[in-house]
């Protein structure tokens, strides 16, 4: 029972991680109707913008996602202006299937650029408190993983109260409902795109941080994440960034359930096969509103 | 080119490389041109469903891995190769048709990564089922001969051409087409979309089990999932767009050009080739969505107007 109770709450712990990594991926598709694959390779990039900033220049990994965040902004502005923006010109049909093979273009190019500059080596950030255990109940709590989970919820929580609060989070929800109307009524839609695109960035940086310190990261991760992601969409709809870091917290509970019944190997099914069933009892996708 | 002085040209490039096993030095070429080969067919398979049916299927990797699992056990087991390489082609279109009935239901993006989810719980499943590698028996090693391997992999290739274009020219080719422009259209000019995007999937994972069935038989020593890895969809769609999507000769010139860049780059800089084909195919789809060939027919044209 222990074990069982010890799997839940690792996964739990992880879970958060995707609903960070998620939140990123729904906000772009939700307000650009884009969908970009290589959101995993972003997060694996600012997994390692965290790790050399720690192999380098000494930064603790949570100080670091200090640097990595803008850093990730102003990266996802410049793949915006180079990629996207000429993406999202197209009709809303074309944009998404060209979208998907730009993102599939970009994924293969930094994942190979990965390998290129840092080696297939796995890497992962090894501080001081690494360690660090609470134990509640013969329950072993890794607190770096607890604050990773906190720092997520908070984060999600922070881009939520962006969005609900601010004059430019209303014209990024505006776009999102429906541009044609937003352009009417005088919303600048391409600067809303623009700063969608570079916040679901920022979101994939933090969260490759804290897949950095509390897991690791190597060039090949960048698949598994994007996939990660997309179930957590699958799963919570688009729309509501609470509800995207309740979905990432359901699939790292499934997750953790699976490898408990049918053994370790098992814990990647379990959200696929959930996210195929979800998409075809819902050929439209939950995404639908 | 007319047809007749395309067939002519398709023949006598056919006859050269029946001809390369007799004067090849090394098995070097022979390995070249078999990949060359492989490519072609699997790219080509995965161009009738994205390409003229205008599905993106990124699971097309499952289909050829299925071939090759089943190609691989038969074979090896006693099974003639050819026959054995049959049956992989049914599993695999088995399989298709029953996933395709669910998953047609998923219009383009959604498609898309459904597809590419099954891929990956196929690729998951066999890793953990079937974890040792696998391996010819000693006997076979023994007496295995690359030309055996070339003749297949040119035959399937010279076949699964002629399939797409005899396709493309078909009723049911124009019909894809039709649904691959604008699907509502095409249903209310009377074309059963499900259906021609059933025959395109079911044509489409046959030839990609068959070149699954050719791997098995080619390759010595692999583990049993490598087949199913996402990276046989992404070689297929790189290839594929690089050369021209929808169009006949556009994978066999993307499968040339990928093959050399990629065996060329891989002596100094290993997986490179992905680095320039990522970035060379995101220039595709954004200035060029014709490829290689779109490409050529501009240049013919510009030397056509410098030159009357």
């Amino acid at each position: 029972m222990t074990a069982f109770v010890q799997q839940m709450v690792l996964g739990l712990l992880i879970g958060g991680l995707y609903g960070l990594a998620a939140a990123g991926l729904s906000l772009v598709f939700g307000v650009l109707k884009v969908l970009n694959v290589a959101h995993g390779q972003l997060i694996m990039l600012g997994g390692y913008g965290a790790f050399w900033l720690g192999a380098l220049a000494g930064f603790d990994p949570f100080a670091a996602l200090t640097l990595v965040i803008p850093g990730a902004l102003a990266f996802g502005a410049v793949l915006y202006w180079t990629l996207f923006a000429w993406v999202v010109r197209a009709s809303e049909e074309t944009r998404v299937k060209n979208s998907l093979l730009i993102g599939f273009g970009l994924a293969l190019a930094l994942d190979a650029l990965a390998v290129r500059l840092w080696t297939a080596d796995e890497r992962s950030i090894t501080t001081s408190y690494a360690g660090a255990v609470v134990s509640v109940g013969g329950i072993a709590i890794p607190l770096v993983r607890l604050a990773s989970l906190v720092l997520a919820g908070a984060l999600i929580g922070g881009v939520h109260l962006l969005l609900a609060r601010t004059r430019w989070g209303r014209a990024i929800r505006a776009t999102a409902e429906d541009w044609e109307a937003a352009l009417l009524t005088g919303i600048d839609v391409r600067r809303a795109y623009l700063l969608a695109f570079a916040i679901g960035t920022a979101l994939a940086g933090a969260a490759g941080t804290l897949v950095s310190v509390g897991y690791s990261v190597s060039p090949s991760i960048g698949l598994e994440w994007t996939l990660k992601a997309l179930v957590v969409v699958v799963l919570a709809g688009l729309g509501s960034m609470p509800g995207t870091f309740v979905g990432g917290l359901v699939l790292g509970l499934a997750e953790a359930a699976a490898a408990w019944g049918f053994g370790g190997p098992y814990r990647e099914m379990v959200g696929l096969v959930l996210f195929f069933v979800v998409l075809v009892a819902r050929p439209q996708g939950l995404f639908a509103r | 080119m007319t047809r007749p002085r395309r067939l002519a040209l398709g023949v006598v490039v056919v006859a050269a490389l029946a001809a390369v096993p007799r004067v090849a030095r090394t098995d070097a070429e022979l390995n070249f041109l078999f990949l060359v080969l492989l490519s072609t067919t699997l790219a080509q398979s995965w161009n009738i469903v994205a390409g003229y049916a205008g599905q993106v299927n990124l699971g097309h990797a499952a289909f050829f891995g299925l071939g090759a699992l089943t190609t691989r056990t038969l074979w090896i087991g006693g099974t003639p190769v050819l026959l054995a390489m049959g049956a992989g082609a049914l599993v695999a279109t088995a399989f298709a048709l029953l996933i395709g009935v669910v998953a047609f239901r998923l219009r383009g993006a959604y498609f898309a990564i459904g597809t590419l989810a099954l891929g990956e719980i196929l690729r998951i499943t066999v890793g953990n089922v079937l974890a040792e590698i696998s391996t010819l028996p000693a006997a076979t090693i023994a007496s295995y001969r690359l030309a055996d391997r070339y003749y297949l992999a040119l035959a399937l290739a010279v076949a699964t051409l002629a399939v797409v274009g005899a396709l493309g020219r078909s009723r049911a080719g124009l019909g894809m087409q039709a649904i691959r422009e604008d699907e509502e259209a095409a249903e209310a000019s009377g074309v059963n979309a499900l259906g021609l995007k059933l025959l395109a999937l079911a044509l489409s994972t046959a030839l990609a089990g068959l070149a699954g069935g050719l791997f098995a038989y080619y390759h010595i020593s692999y583990y049993p999932s490598h087949p199913f890895g996402p990276h046989w969809t992404f070689d297929a769609l790189l290839i594929t767009f690089v050369g021209g999507v929808g169009t006949l000769h556009g994978p066999v010139l993307g499968a040339i050009f990928y093959v050399l860049l990629k065996e060329y780059l891989a002596v100094r800089w290993v997986d490179f080739h992905l680095l320039i084909f990522g970035a060379l195919f995101i220039g595709i789809v954004l200035l060029l969505p014709g490829g290689l060939v779109e490409a050529a027919a501009r240049l013919r044209a510009l030397a056509g107007r410098r030159a009357p």
